[in-house]
């Protein structure tokens, strides 16, 4: 029956009941395809979350308004102070600023986890013969789009207010694929606190816990010389220092050989045990 | 096809606890294949952890599960391949469409993206999803959302599909397009694993039931020996006076050697008729406890004799009250 245009009432769509002859021919092919791949499983996932920016926009919001509030604000608060002037600062800034938003936005996955967990399409991806880490790895390719449009944005926003990279185009791109390696590695912290933790809420607050002292502490705003020698201890052995200084010196033209090594050190070690006790959490959940 | 002896799922002292909290406290089961097995619980019961266990979500403290033969924790992956299940809340993603969806899942299952896309098309215009296809999930009706999530889980037909109670909350029209489905899947070799906590659910779909209460089995049978363990017939009687109810009962009670339940209506007993010590089918014996009632000299207004339902089988199997059906 379709009565009603069907397209605005549920009425109308729900008027069309199922037809059990269809099904039954449907259900006759019992012929099962190869299961996909590895990568295959884990892009279809991304394609997921390409679909849910499509359908659900205002998630890109923290991606693109949030960056540029972030680089104006540190801008024009600190610059005239720390470098005597906005232009000058700005050559500094700038690429700490990015590795900062990126590395704070990554803290939304563990969000998205943990709010999918709480629905039933979790389960039904758990009992899927898939590959198993496809569905976590899709949510990480989906957000290193995101991480990808946030750099696009801040650096926009940074060439006009004057950022102009020594480094030209190949450095800019070799220091946004190192922050995008980085965070893709980092936000595995992110996926075991979503399975781990029990609400949205909690994801958030301890997120920020780990977020801000990680990322303040870091020398992102300025040289940390004039930091207590307890407080420098910590910070020139943050990743984040490490990060900030190889993507600064690769956009500014240079090729900082023991910072790149010692930020993809850190990505490695953020997959292997943050990527073990997420799967861990995973098939035990 | 289904191998292994005909044998769906087999369980053995299966047990899943939270914390002091046994779920699923030492579970024996066997369905066999093709065919629509029912558990039926009350809330609470343990229904959906069995149902988790078997579908690889939970692990098992003790015991053992296995599906067709294998096991489901060390051959979960190829438990997995043959298994579908739908839960209790809609396991689709509500942000995207029901096309979305079923593309997704088809591509996750192996189909290459035009197969996936036929596929999709083929089964939400068999389930009469056809006008709600570019619809978000969130916008569907109750009975869209179970369509699509069975549709969901039949993408690759399956050798055995979990039913997490599939008609909650849907209104009668929906449920019986559930049940309808249901059958069709069935008829074509699928074993259905059903939870539910209807007693006409079971009744109209399931072959044999197993009724659980507080993670254990409490019986277990077809229906016909399920209602038959509790006894032949019922014989509902009521009074023009409530002051012969006692007395009535006590006469009851000789002439059908059997318990008496007062109803809430003050006039109104039930009693079993089981055939304890006595060759008399139900009939017989309800004739005869209806004479023994007259020549006692009591009114009777009302008589009427039925087959025992599954409510009165399963208010008698567990001691708390179950669920409204």
């Amino acid at each position: 029956m379709s009565t009603g245009t069907s397209t605005e009432t549920d009425r109308g769509a729900d008027f069309a009941a199922p037809r059990a002859d269809e099904l039954a021919a449907l259900l006759l092919a019992k012929d099962r395809p190869a299961r996909p791949g590895a990568l295959s499983a884990s892009l279809t996932f991304g394609w997921r979350a390409m679909l849910k920016i499509k359908h659900v926009p205002e998630q890109l919001f923290d991606v693109t308004a949030f960056p540029i509030m972030m680089v104006l604000m540190y801008t024009y608060l600190f610059g005239g102070a720390l470098a005597g002037s906005v232009s000058a600062y700005i050559q500094f800034l700038l690429p700490g600023i990015l590795v900062m938003s990126v590395v704070m936005i990554t803290m939304y996955t563990g969000v998205s986890v943990n709010t999918d967990i709480e629905k039933g399409v979790f389960d039904r991806f758990r009992t899927l013969p898939i590959w198993r880490p496809a569905p976590m790895v899709g949510y990480l390719l989906g957000d290193v789009v995101r991480y990808l449009i946030a750099s696009a944005v801040m650096l926009s926003v940074g060439l006009l207010i004057g950022y102009r990279p020594g480094g030209g185009v190949v450095g800019v791109l070799l220091g946004v694929a190192l922050l995008l390696v980085f965070s893709f590695a980092f936000s595995w912290i992110w996926t075991m606190f979503g399975l781990l933790l029990r609400s949205e809420k909690s994801v958030m607050g301890v997120s920020m816990m780990v977020i801000f002292p990680l990322t303040f502490l870091s020398n992102v705003f300025v040289d940390p010389r004039t930091m207590p020698g307890w407080l420098q201890a910590f910070v020139n052995n943050s990743p984040v220092t490490h990060l900030a200084t190889a993507v600064r010196e690769l956009m500014a033209g240079e090729w900082p050989a023991a910072d790149i090594a010692w930020s993809l050190g850190w990505s490695v070690l953020f997959v292997v045990v943050f990527g073990a006790v997420t799967m861990r959490l995973y098939n035990r959940k | 096809m289904a191998g292994t002896n005909g044998v769906a799922v087999e369980t053995e002292g299966l047990v899943k606890a939270f914390g002091a909290n046994r779920a699923v406290d030492g579970v024996d089961l066997r369905v066999p294949a093709g065919t629509v097995y029912g558990l039926l619980g009350p809330n609470g019961a343990g229904k959906t952890t069995a149902v988790k266990l078997l579908a690889t979500l939970l692990r098992p403290d003790a015991g053992h599960a296995r599906v067709f033969g294998h096991d489901v924790v060390a051959e979960a992956d190829t438990v997995r391949g043959r298994v579908s299940l739908t839960g209790q809340y809609a396991s689709v993603d509500e942000d995207l469409t029901g096309t979305e969806n079923l593309v997704l899942l088809a591509r996750l299952l192996g189909h290459g993206r035009p197969a996936a896309r036929d596929r999709s098309a083929q089964l939400l215009d068999a389930f009469g999803l056809t006008d709600a296809a570019d619809r978000q999930v969130k916008n569907y009706s109750g009975g869209m959302r179970r369509r699509i999530d069975i549709a969901a889980s039949i993408l690759n037909t399956p050798d055995l599909l979990f039913l997490d109670e599939p008609t909650t909350g849907l209104d009668p029209r929906s449920r019986n397009q559930v049940w309808d489905i249901v059958r069709a899947v069935v008829d074509q070799g699928t074993t259905v694993l059903l939870t539910t906590q209807y007693l006409d659910e079971a009744d109209q779909l399931a072959s044999r039931i197993a009724v659980i209460d507080r993670g254990k089995v409490i019986a277990e049978g077809t229906k016909g020996e399920l209602k038959a363990s509790v006894g032949s017939g019922s014989v509902h009687v009521r009074l023009r006076d409530a002051e012969q109810r006692a007395e009535a009962g006590r006469v009851l009670t000789t002439a059908l050697n059997a318990a008496v339940q007062l109803d809430p209506d003050p006039v109104a007993l039930t009693a079993t008729v089981n055939g304890h010590g006595t060759d008399l089918g139900a009939a017989e014996q309800a004739a005869r406890a209806l004479a023994e009632l007259a020549r006692a000299g009591i009114t009777v207004d009302n008589f009427a004799l039925g087959q025992p339902s599954l409510d009165e089988v399963f208010l008698a199997l567990t001691d708390r009250k179950g669920p409204a059906a």
